[in-house]
């Protein structure tokens, strides 16, 4: 038997999230097979670049422009057969979909899985990271969604095995008015080397172009607490934390956040962490590897111009 | 319209989890317990829908031991018209629940289904998907905002993205992110009233559906604790550490 790895397709794009899935399902007995949907070929050029596949299942079709769980979901139970394993990552997308996919296959799911023991053994997070779950699934079929940035990426290689499915997406029950994608020329957050994080110490959005002069500077991501998403100085798909994104960037500087357990769940794994914050007894600085106790305000400008 | 909504049980989001001394189970005894904060935006949602005439009954619906009386109360209070109490002491499997979820919403002759998008305990993200797919419906995951018109529904969707805007017809599933609403504080005229207000209690019994679970825990575990490293003094020192201890900078 093989496993089925789902590749995360964003506005036609592979997303760097597929190297590290593919990565993590090497424990995995048996072939590793990718697929990959998309309304267009260039998801499926980038993946034939990518080591570690026996083959590719490459759905091309117009009606995948917004892959929506609803039509998905049926693809990847006409394949499920063939497959021990079927993996997503947990992303929005990832979240979305399998356990749409699980309820259709009569089976139960294992959600964020950060470590493949064996075959049927895993270790999953909960309680917003507090506690590790070793788990040993019984059932035929395991479906998983893995944390991806947990692992390191496949290198570069290629796969020349790739059958092209003629598949027609059925009628859906939902359609697309529109999407407000957040356009930033910066690293994506989940896959950054380095990631620069707000919280409610920065008052307003405004005072966060302190902090992107500082990420332009050492090529960071921008990241956010909850509760400057819900404050409104930036946009949601910035926020780390149990709920929002979970990154394990070289390097995290969070710069007045104080560090609640929801947010630390979402950066707790980063290999290095720096906390700038004006209160010497914020939570942050349990974890911290190095901490500064200063105003953000002086601390900021000053980091800019030294870099 | 209809709308049911489902409720968890589960530890308070303030209390730290931990392992229990047997190493197989989260520490729950002597545990502050409350609703699950999704679950309580996806409330305080349905009564919002309520209250502007999208929908003309609220039905909360949990699933769990005899104390998830106080969750559903606690709903009854905020506005929700009546209960349901599945009860069972089996922690049942995400999968399960759906199965449940699917009968009493067809029993209930219910349009629209509000779940918190995950629960805070489990963290598994899926019942709402889960039960979408059981009643092959659509799905809105991961709501920030919600308009209902007659039949027609159209959900705003936070992913990693940014955010996007779906529609589609009920019967639906939505589950509910941080943004969609601020939950209210019940009132105390409310919480006494709450507790004249209709609570079927069924058993799990009743509804066929296996208690058993495909995927066993084998250890529960702390995970590796992170120490806390030093103070640096001034923005020098720091980018000096960053630079020749850590390396992480050039």
């Amino acid at each position: 038997m093989s496993t089925l790895v789902i590749a995360d397709v964003q506005q036609g794009k592979l997303d760097g999230a597929t190297a590290k899935l593919i990565s993590a399902v090497q424990k995995i007995s048996g072939e590793v097979h990718l697929l990959v949907v998309s309304f267009n070929e260039n998801a499926l050029t980038q993946a034939k670049g990518l080591s570690g596949l026996d083959k590719i299942i490459g759905v091309t079709h117009v009606g995948f422009e917004h892959p929506t769980a609803e039509i998905m979901a049926p693809l990847i139970v006409s394949v499920a057969s063939e497959y021990s394993h079927i993996v997503a990552n947990t992303s929005t997308q990832g979240k979305n979909l399998l356990p749409r996919v699980a309820a259709l296959l009569d089976t139960q799911q294992v959600s964020d899985v950060i470590e493949i023991i064996s075959d049927d053994t895993f270790k999953r997070s909960f309680y917003a990271g507090n506690v590790i779950a070793k788990v040993q699934v019984s059932s035929a079929k395991k479906i998983l969604t893995i944390r991806a940035t947990v692992f390191n990426p496949v290198a570069a290689g290629s796969c020349d095995d790739v059958k092209i499915l003629d598949y027609e997406p059925g009628e859906s029950k939902v359609s697309f008015v529109s999407a407000q994608i957040s356009e930033s020329t910066r690293p994506e957050l989940t896959s950054a080397s380095i990631v620069i994080s707000g919280g409610r110490g920065l008052q307003n959005g405004e005072n966060f172009v302190l902090l992107e002069k500082v990420a332009d500077k050492l090529g960071a991501a921008i990241g956010a607490s909850r509760a400057a998403v819900d404050a409104g100085f930036v946009s949601n798909d910035l926020q780390v934390g149990q709920t929002g994104k979970i990154v394990a960037p070289d390097l995290y500087i969070a710069v007045g956040i104080s560090g609640a357990i929801q947010h630390l769940a979402g950066m707790k794994d980063s290999k290095v962490i720096v906390a700038i914050n004006k209160d010497p007894d914020a939570p942050i600085f349990q974890v911290a590897d190095y901490g500064l106790v200063a105003d953000l305000f002086d601390v900021l400008p000053e980091l800019e111009s030294k870099l | 319209m209809k709308a049911l909504v489902a409720i968890k049980r589960v530890l308070d989001y303030n209390v730290k989890a931990r392992p229990n001394d047997q190493g197989d189970a989260v520490e729950l005894a002597n545990c502050k317990m409350s609703m699950n904060p999704f679950c309580e935006i996806a409330v305080e949602e349905a009564i919002r829908l309520k209250t502007k005439g999208a929908i003309d009954e609220v039905i909360v619906v949990s699933i769990g031991s005899a104390k998830c009386e106080e969750q559903i109360r606690s709903a009854l209070a905020l506005g929700a018209d009546r209960g349901i109490h599945v009860q069972t002491d089996v922690d049942l499997s995400s999968l399960s629940v759906a199965k449940v979820l699917k009968q009493v919403a067809q029993n209930e002759g219910a349009d629209i289904v509000l779940l918190g998008k995950q629960a805070i305990d489990s963290d598994n993200n899926q019942t709402g998907q889960m039960l979408a797919a059981l009643m092959d419906c659509a799905q809105f995951t991961f709501a920030s905002e919600v308009n209902i018109d007659g039949q027609n529904v159209e959900v705003t969707r936070e992913v990693d993205t940014g955010s996007e805007t779906l529609k589609g017809q009920v019967p639906v599933v939505i589950t509910t992110d941080l943004r969609l609403n601020k939950p209210r504080f019940a009132k105390l005229p409310d919480i006494m009233k709450a507790k004249k207000k209709p609570l079927e209690k069924m058993t799990l019994s009743e509804f066929g559906v296996d208690e058993s679970s495909t995927v066993s825990v084998l250890e529960v575990m702390a995970p590796a604790k992170r120490s806390a490293g030093v103070k640096v003094a001034d923005v020098d020192e720091l980018i000096n550490k960053l630079k020749n201890e850590a390396k992480v900078i050039a």
